[in-house]
């Protein structure tokens, strides 16, 4: 017998069920397709304006840092001036992302443009998230090459943009959202949520930022401003 | 690391760990660090209770249907591209994850923390097998370097200060100039990025474990603070997960209920900084990630404990909060349990797993305050549960005979109201006559166990019983005293 029938005859000797009880083989496709929600905290039930506030306040508290944008012709400029204002070269790693490639780029000249999955090297990279969740701060970014994940995690300073059409309250708004890209039961292969910039406390509990991933992590916000 | 399982000296141990000045020092911040920090993100969510609740009811569902979900799961990363390994014991698990990496010719491995990989002894087996593993989590690195096992499952290096940290650093890192300053903790952190950032870009395999595995999508997920898991798992050939079968939940937004008691409970965090669904491997048109994905589903005896009152420990979501909060705990530290898993969760789960012969003392430590089930993100009874082993251990004549002839003593003494009363009103006059001076007692007969590390109070006033018919009688007669 294989390990897989062994263990799978051990639950269900323990649970006393054979596999094929036809209700309960009914209850597991129910809840996978009705995907019911829980308890949602009432926290983020707040009009747009209301949700893209929270994001915001809720982006700095997990020591992240926001810029509003009026538009995202003015994302250019606000990575020229992130980059100036820490002292770094002025250079900036993205993917193939349209909604980053059709930038208007050429108005900042001493802007140096990369495009590729990070290899390390990188102090700066810039990705596209799929969407920001008001109720606790935190980034959705999936995978490909749009975004590759390396540009999460690699350079020292990530900036990423999100349209304020993109901000929604919940975990739960963002999943369907997913289904309705990638079809049910269907996800790209890797979805991070980030909330903060990388830290460690494992050191006496104290918390210390920049730990393995980026040491500063910076929202340009875009829109509804 | 090493899984030698010393849970059977955990008295001797527990002994030790109380004199460590050092040790007892760094265990002096744990409760309130990380219970003032629940408290306060309990208290930022009015919904928390009614999610605890709502991850209890997911959690015993998934369990219910667990054979089923294992079988959508297994379904699902097939059909991404992965695949699912059952291993039924541990060195099944071990040789799974060694034949993986020998396949890819596999020099090194990084890994993110996994409890798992602790539970099989993964690491000794890898070495042994001319493989590096190299522990990415801050807190894992730092006991790998020294040798030791995890004494917290969150926090692994809890027990250690900064001190240690730096002679450890300037012990292993001989390559860096000796005259560097380390006094600062953002000195370490950023000497242990540097050191690791190269050991990530260089590994041929990322071994992680899971917090929990999604049926519905075939996604394993991994929640970090340091985004070192996600580098594992990101940047090797390969990406390994090592996951117990109890980590299967039904669908996205069930993991959304749990994800919201899970960082709150553990560190109070809101949400941790990473948290990762990962499907299959690279898809064709990917720039980066991994070209193979497995997981290795390990059973280890959890099977088993689904058929009786110990399935409830299978809904544990691996917090720590009950260790945080544990006044056991606090006093000796995470190794003094003697093996992977401590404080109250590891009380009930390691003499599942080991078995009770060699765990029995842990379910005997603790003093049933029920701070563990108070903040149990999952409401797990654990106190219930160390009574189920305490009986089991009673049953199997593994309890030592002092404890049992004097269980004896006292059970047939209390059974017999007209022996107790006067024999405990008796000891009770004689002990409050001689404690009558100093109000307590430095040393006593038979309590030397107590009166060692604290002073006995001298009783004042009858026995209970005896005040509790004085207070009835006196309800009788209108009087209230």
């Amino acid at each position: 017998m294989s390990s897989r029938e062994t263990v799978l005859g051990s639950v269900r000797r323990a649970l006393g069920v054979s596999g094929q009880e036809a209700p309960r083989r009914q209850e597991v496709a129910d809840r996978i397709a009705g995907h019911p929600r829980g308890i949602v905290p009432a926290r983020a039930d707040l009009p747009a304006a209301g949700q893209i506030a929270l994001f915001k306040q809720m982006v700095v508290a997990a020591a992240g840092s926001v810029d509003h944008l009026p538009d995202a012709a003015s994302v250019p400029a606000a990575v020229a001036a992130y980059l100036r204002g820490r002292n770094l070269p002025l250079s900036i790693l993205r993917g193939q992302d349209p909604r980053l490639a059709d930038l208007p780029w050429s108005r900042e000249p001493t802007l140096d443009v990369w495009v590729g999955p990070s290899d390390g090297r990188q102090l700066a990279g810039l990705s596209h998230a799929f969407a920001g969740i008001a109720e606790s701060g935190t980034l959705v970014m999936v995978s490909g090459p749009d975004n590759p994940s390396t540009l999460n995690l690699l350079p020292d300073h990530h900036l990423i943009v999100v349209r304020a059409e993109e901000i929604t309250g919940n975990y739960e708004a963002v999943w369907d959202r997913l289904r309705a890209t990638y079809g049910a039961g269907l996800l790209p292969r890797t979805v991070n949520w980030i909330t903060g910039p990388s830290r460690s406390a494992d050191i006496e509990q104290t918390l210390l930022l920049g730990a393995h991933g980026p040491r500063s992590l910076h929202v340009l916000l875009v829109g509804a401003l | 690391m090493s899984v030698q399982i010393t849970s059977p000296r955990f008295k001797d141990n527990a002994k030790q760990a109380l004199a460590d000045a050092p040790l007892q020092a760094a265990l002096a911040k744990v409760g309130p660090g990380f219970i003032g920090r629940r408290a306060a993100a309990r208290d930022l969510l009015p919904e928390f209770d009614a999610l605890r609740d709502s991850a209890r009811d997911i959690k015993n569902h998934t369990l219910a249907h667990l054979d089923l979900y294992l079988e959508r799961f297994e379904e699902k990363v097939t059909a991404a591209g992965g695949h699912v390994h059952f291993a039924v014991d541990a060195a099944e698990a071990r040789d799974i994850v060694t034949r993986i990496c020998r396949d890819l010719g596999a020099k090194t491995v990084t890994k993110g923390k996994s409890m798992v990989s602790e539970e099989i002894g993964l690491n000794d087996h890898l070495a042994a097998n001319g493989i590096e593993p190299v522990e990415t989590d801050l807190g894992e690195y730092l006991i790998q370097i020294r040798g030791e096992a995890p004494s917290h499952i969150i926090a692994p290096a809890i027990h250690l200060n900064k001190e240690q940290v730096e002679a450890d650093f300037r012990r292993v890192h001989t390559h860096l100039p000796p005259e560097r300053n380390l006094t600062e903790p953002t000195a370490l952190l950023a000497e242990a990025r540097g050191e690791l950032r190269a050991k990530f870009l260089a590994a041929d395999v990322g071994i992680t474990g899971a917090n929990f595995l999604v049926a519905e999508t075939g996604t394993s997920i991994i929640v970090t603070n340091e985004g070192n898991g996600d580098l594992t798992q990101t940047l090797p050939k390969a990406h390994i997960v090592l996951a117990s079968l109890e980590k299967l939940v039904p669908t996205l937004e069930d993991v959304s209920q749990l994800l919201r008691v899970l960082a709150r409970s553990a560190t109070g965090q809101e949400m941790s900084v990473y948290t990762t669904f990962s499907t299959g491997p690279r898809r064709p048109e990917d720039l980066d990630g991994p070209g193979e994905y497995h997981v290795v589903i390990l059973d280890n005896g959890r099977s088993g404990m689904l058929a009786g009152q110990l399935r409830e420990m299978l809904r544990c979501i691996r917090c720590g909060a009950c260790m945080n909060h544990c006044p056991v705990y606090h006093a000796v530290g995470g190794h003094a349990y003697g093996w992977v898993y401590p404080g109250p969760m590891g009380a009930v789960l390691t003499p599942s797993i080991i078995g009770i012969e060699k765990g029995a003392n842990l379910p005997n430590a603790s003093t049933f305050c029920g701070r563990c089930e108070e903040v149990c993100p999952v409401r797990i009874p654990l106190p219930k549960l160390m009574r189920h082993w305490r009986e089991k251990e009673f049953e199997r004549h593994l309890t030592p005979a002092p404890v049992r002839y004097g269980l004896g003593v006292w059970s047939f003494v209390a059974r017999r109201g007209w022996l107790y009363r006067p024999a405990t009103d008796l000891a009770m006059r004689l002990l409050a006559l001689a404690g009558k001076a100093k109000g307590r007692f430095t040393s006593l007969p038979l309590a030397g166990g107590w009166t060692k590390v604290r002073d006995f109070p001298a009783p004042e006033g009858g026995t209970f019983q005896a005040q509790w018919q004085a207070r009835k009688a006196a309800r009788r007669t209108g009087r209230v005293s």
